[in-house]
C-alpha cells in the first residue's frame, strides 16, 4: 500500500517512527507544510487527509497508508493560486508566513465541515441543519491555528471573503 | 522515540491477540500517544492500530446508542441523534481540542488519553509518581493551578483532561471491553480510577484489554442537557472546571438529574451527592447552591488551585439555573 500525496502514490517509510510531517517535508520534498511546535499545539503542520484537516506532526506516516493527503502545494501553485491563497495575499493574511500553509489547509477543511453542517462550540442551535459562518464561528473553528505575528484580522478577512456567509449566499444566487 | 513495530488490526479478535503481547499498545488517532512517545514517556514495543475496526454509531432498541471505539470525535459530535438526544455529549466534544484534533481522535483514544500535568510531561526535570512510581510528585508543592481538588492523594494530584468523558460519566454510559479472557462490560464511571497509592494506573482495564464500544442508555430528559467549560482562553484549552448536566423537571420539582464535573479530579467526577440532594427536591436557587456545596464539601485546595472550589460550585449552580430556565 502507498500514501497518495497530491495525487502521486508513494511508498510509506520503513521506519514507523517517521511522522507524516517529516515524511512530507523530508521524503517528499514538500516543505510547504511547516513544523511549528511538533506537539499538536500550533496547527502549522495542518494538511488534508481525504479532505479532512488533520495535524501531520501527531500522525505517523504509516497510519496514512491507503489515504490521500493534500498539502499546500496540492491546493495551488504560483500562477494558479487557490482562491483562498489569493485572498490571503489581498488581505495581508500573514507577516512571516510560517503559519500560512497550515491556516489555509485548515480553512479549506473547515469549509467542508461547514458545508456538511458540523456544529462548533459556539453554535447555538445544535439541531440546525445549516451553519452560518459568522466571525464568531470562524474564529472558534480556526482556533487550532496560531499566528505568532498576530495577523488574525487579515486571516479572518481572507477566510470570510472566500467562505463567509455573504460569499456563500452570493454563490447560491 | 524508541523503535517499535506497527501493525493494523481489522477485527477485535485479532487486535486483542496482537495487543495482548508484552509492550504492545493500541493506537487510535495518535493525538496523545504519539506525542507521549516522542517525549519518551510512553515507549511501546509495538503499536496495534485499531482505527480500522468495524463499528459506527448504531441505534439500540429502546433508544440508546452504541458507539464504536474507532468513531472519530467529530463524527460523534456531528451525529444527529447525539446532537438532539444527548446535546451535553456533542457540546463536550466540541469544547475540546481543535477541529484538526477532533477529526483524528477516536472515542477509545479520548477515553484513554493521559493527564496533561506538566510534571508528568517533564521527563527530564521533574519527579512524577505516574511516570516513575515511588519517586515523588513535584506538582504537590509546585505550580498546581490546574490540578485536582477532589479525590486526589499525596502521591498524585493530576486531573483527567477529557471533556467527552465528563458527559459520558453523566450519561450512565457503559464501556464494552474485550480481552484475551473474553468480553465484559463496565460502567463508565468505574473505568477510570482515583490515584490513591497507584497513580501510574489510570484505569481498571486489564493488560491488553481493548475498548470496543461505548453504549449510552436511553435518557429522554438528556435532550435538555448541556456542558459548560471554564478555561483560561475561549477556545483550544483544557478545562479549569467543567460541568455536564441534565435536568428532568415536573411541577417545579426535580424529578431526575445527572451531573458530572471535569478538570477537578483524576477521573471524570460524577456528582452523586449533588444529584441525591436535588432529586425529588424543589427547583430553586437555594437547593442548587446546597447541592453544589455538598458536592464540593470534600474538596481540598493545593497551594495554587483554591479558586477552583468556588469556580466549580458556581459553574454547577449556573448550569442548573440555565437548564431550569430552559424548562420554565
Amino acid at each position: 500500500m502507498t500514501i497518495v500525496v497530491n495525487g502521486a502514490a508513494l511508498d510509506a517509510p520503513h521506519d514507523a517512527r517517521v511522522s507524516l510531517l517529516d515524511f512530507l517535508r523530508e521524503t517528499c520534498g514538500l516543505s510547504g507544510t511547516k513544523k511549528g511546535c511538533d506537539q499538536g499545539a500550533c496547527g502549522a503542520c495542518t494538511v488534508l487527509a481525504d479532505g479532512e484537516r488533520i495535524l501531520s506532526c501527531l500522525s505517523l506516516a504509516v497510519q496514512y497508508e491507503g489515504r490521500s493527503i493534500t498539502t499546500i502545494e496540492g491546493l495551488g501553485q504560483p500562477g494558479r493560486l487557490h482562491p483562498l491563497q489569493q485572498a490571503f495575499v489581498e488581505h495581508d493574511g500573514f507577516q512571516c508566513g510560517y503559519c500560512t500553509p497550515g491556516q489555509i489547509c485548515s480553512a479549506v477543511g473547515m469549509a467542508a465541515e461547514i458545508a456538511r453542517g458540523v456544529p462548533s462550540h459556539v453554535t447555538v442551535d445544535l439541531g440546525g441543519e445549516d451553519i452560518l459562518l459568522s466571525h464568531e464561528e470562524l474564529r472558534e473553528r480556526m482556533s487550532g491555528n496560531l499566528c505568532r505575528c498576530g495577523a488574525y484580522n487579515g486571516i479572518v478577512e481572507a477566510i470570510a471573503e472566500t467562505y463567509g456567509a455573504e460569499t456563500l449566499a452570493e454563490a447560491a444566487e | 522515540m524508541t523503535p517499535f513495530r506497527y501493525m493494523r488490526a481489522t477485527d477485535a479478535a485479532s487486535a486483542v491477540l496482537k495487543g495482548g503481547a508484552a509492550g504492545a499498545r493500541y493506537l487510535g488517532g495518535g493525538t496523545n500517544l504519539v506525542d507521549l512517545m516522542r517525549e519518551n514517556i510512553e515507549t511501546p514495543e509495538s503499536l496495534v492500530d485499531v482505527t480500522g475496526l468495524p463499528g459506527g454509531i448504531d441505534e439500540l432498541p429502546g433508544g440508546g446508542l452504541r458507539i464504536g471505539a474507532a468513531v472519530r470525535n467529530t463524527a460523534l459530535a456531528e451525529h444527529r441523534a447525539v446532537r438532539l438526544r444527548y446535546p451535553m455529549l456533542a457540546r463536550a466534544i466540541l469544547a475540546g481540542a481543535s477541529g484538526q484534533i477532533r477529526n483524528m481522535a477516536t472515542v477509545g483514544g479520548n477515553i484513554l488519553q493521559r493527564t496533561r500535568c506538566s510534571y508528568f510531561y517533564d521527563e527530564a526535570g521533574s519527579r512524577c509518581n505516574k511516570r516513575h512510581p515511588g519517586e515523588g510528585c513535584d506538582a504537590v508543592g509546585g505550580f498546581n493551578r490546574n490540578h485536582a481538588i477532589l479525590g486526589a492523594s499525596s502521591a498524585c494530584v493530576a486531573v483527567h483532561p477529557s471533556d467527552m468523558c465528563v458527559a459520558l460519566a453523566a450519561l450512565d454510559a457503559v464501556v464494552h471491553l474485550r480481552g484475551n479472557g473474553g468480553e465484559r462490560r463496565l460502567a463508565f464511571t468505574a473505568l477510570h480510577r482515583l490515584p490513591g497509592e497507584l497513580p501510574d494506573v489510570d484505569t481498571m482495564l486489564q493488560p491488553g484489554e481493548l475498548i470496543t464500544a461505548v453504549e449510552i442508555p436511553p435518557m429522554p430528559f438528556a435532550a435538555r442537557s448541556t456542558y459548560r467549560k471554564v478555561r483560561d482562553r475561549s477556545s483550544y484549552a483544557f478545562a479549569l472546571v467543567s460541568v455536564a448536566a441534565a435536568l428532568d423537571v415536573e411541577g417545579g420539582q426535580v424529578r431526575d438529574v445527572r451531573i458530572a464535573l471535569g478538570g477537578v479530579a483524576h477521573k471524570p467526577w460524577r456528582a452523586e451527592r449533588a444529584e441525591a440532594l436535588l432529586r425529588g427536591g424543589p427547583l430553586s436557587a437555594t437547593s442548587f447552591a446546597a447541592a453544589a456545596e455538598a458536592e464540593l464539601a470534600s474538596a481540598q485546595a493545593l497551594s495554587g488551585n483554591g479558586f477552583k472550589i468556588d469556580l466549580a460550585r458556581r459553574t454547577l449552580v449556573a448550569v442548573l439555573e440555565d437548564l431550569s430556565g430552559e424548562i420554565a
